[in-house]
């Protein structure tokens, strides 16, 4: 079971509190996790990455485990803890307010 | 006895403003949406309980509302915007040519014939049509062949935000896009000509004859005579009576022809409003005064509107979709300011009072009255 914490805009869209947990099938990557939660709340396609080209949005960052992995390979797998489900991926507004 | 809805799109969320048709005392709700921009929010005339709502965000991009029960709840529709084939690519500020990129939706205009349908105006500059009720968005792609590649942003983004549907000519629809210009299709937007002639924009665009490139801010029009068409440029004021073929200018004695939004009575087709704003560098109201100005006569001729509307020490904007008119007898006026002030007029414009003091920024007003 894969834990991922979402900012909170994303929650209200999604209609659900706290964190969201997904069964992903294969390799746990970004891709797959991204897709499995895309999959289960269809409201938050667009969100977070492009519709078409699946690149993450300007202002949209992933942490897990204390690492920065924004700009990792979506196709990396995700770090064990995550994997195994004792870490969360957080998905995270980033700060560029003004 | 009528009603009327008065729906306000912010830079922080929407509200939804209800009163009698007296319009003197208000209920207000909201913010729906809390923390988003909401560009627009309208309801279909067919289906007034049915609206969209328009919910973007910097940081998580485009989101649709819409609500089938007046605002009180909302369900999340379709946010792909796709363009149609080849992106291709318009001007850009330094020159070079840039692939046209989706970054929101300024205005919805619901269909006046059918609840399912409703069009929408996006930057960069599109026109998408749903024909499911929001949940699908399939582009209109004529319009951005005709002479797309010259288009080039303003200010304030390519945005496509005035969309004119003709009662009386189903085929008919007309455009604006900011830094662009004006287009009307005659075959329900399989092609599009550019409406500029006659429009002067001298510092921008030295070619008199230029087709695109006027920074059209809004244009209007009064359902019973879809061929008059006004319209608040850059700068100048404008009429066309030949569906823009050609335009002439009817800024008269306003104190400024620049400025955002422009509306036409809902009973008087020759009555219409505008709200002056100093010039395009300072975008508030001339010696702070903020004053709608009504022409009885179609242009030209000018009175200022202050009675409730601060005299003093005003500087507020107010932006292009944020003034509407409701259909009861007397018409209300209402516009909405960038500094969070909702004012209303129950008797054409004659007196003004405040619904709202202190909401965030105001993008947008539009204005259901019901049965």
């Amino acid at each position: 079971m894969i834990r991922v914490v979402l900012p909170v805009h994303l929650r209200t869209l999604a209609k659900v509190n706290g964190e969201v947990r997904l069964d992903v099938s294969g390799p746990v990557t970004q891709r797959s996790v991204l897709d499995a939660l895309e999959s289960r709340y269809p409201m938050l396609e667009g969100t977070i990455r492009d519709h078409q080209t699946k690149k993450r949005r300007a202002f949209i960052r992933f942490f897990a485990c204390q690492e920065d992995l924004s700009n990792a390979s979506p196709d990396d797998r995700l770090p064990e803890p995550v994997v195994n489900g004792t870490e969360p991926f957080l998905i995270v507004g980033a700060m560029a307010g003004g | 006895m009528s009603s009327v809805r008065v729906l306000v799109g912010t830079k922080k969320g929407g509200f939804v403003l209800t009163s009698d048709g007296k319009r003197q005392k208000w209920e207000v709700t909201g913010p729906h949406f809390a923390g988003w921009e909401i560009y627009h929010m309208k309801g279909s005339p067919v289906d007034p309980n049915r609206i969209y709502a328009s919910q973007t965000s910097g940081w998580f991009g485009q989101v649709v509302q819409r609500s089938l029960n007046g605002g009180k709840t909302w369900e999340t529709m379709g946010n792909k915007f796709l363009y149609e084939g080849e992106v291709g690519n318009h001007l850009f500020y330094d020159g070079t040519q840039r692939p046209w990129e989706f970054k929101r939706v300024w205005h919805f205009e619901p269909s006046i014939t059918d609840p399912d349908t409703v069009y929408a105006g996006i930057e960069d500059a599109s026109l998408f049509k749903s024909t499911d009720g929001g949940q699908n968005w399939t582009e209109m792609p004529a319009l951005r062949s005709t002479k797309g590649e010259l288009w080039q942003p303003g200010a304030g983004g390519m945005c496509l935000h005035t969309i004119l549907l003709d009662r009386k000519n189903p085929e008919r629809m007309y455009t604006a896009i900011s830094a662009a210009g004006a287009f009307r299709t005659d075959n329900g937007g399989e092609s599009w000509k550019p409406i500029t002639k006659g429009l002067k924009s001298p510092y921008e665009l030295p070619d008199p004859n230029a087709e695109v490139g006027h920074c059209v801010h809004r244009i209007a029009m009064h359902p019973s005579r879809p061929d008059v068409l006004f319209m608040q440029k850059h700068w100048d004021v404008m009429r066309s009576d030949d569906a823009g073929d050609s335009w002439h200018e009817v800024s008269g004695n306003l104190p400024s022809d620049f400025g955002f939004p422009i509306d036409v009575h809902a009973h008087e087709p020759e009555t219409i409003y505008v709200v002056p704003i100093k010039s395009d560098s300072e975008h508030y109201p001339p010696e702070g005064k903020l004053r709608v100005y009504r022409s009885k006569t179609g242009g030209n001729e000018w009175e200022p509107l202050t009675k409730g509307l601060p005299q003093s020490d005003c500087y507020v904007n107010i932006l292009r979709d944020a003034m509407a008119v409701d259909q009861l007898d007397k018409c209300g006026v209402y516009f909405g300011t960038t500094g969070g002030q909702v004012y209303a007029s129950n008797d054409s414009g004659d007196t003004w009072s405040p619904i709202v003091r202190d909401l965030p920024g105001v993008l947008s007003v539009e204005v259901q009255t019901l049965a």
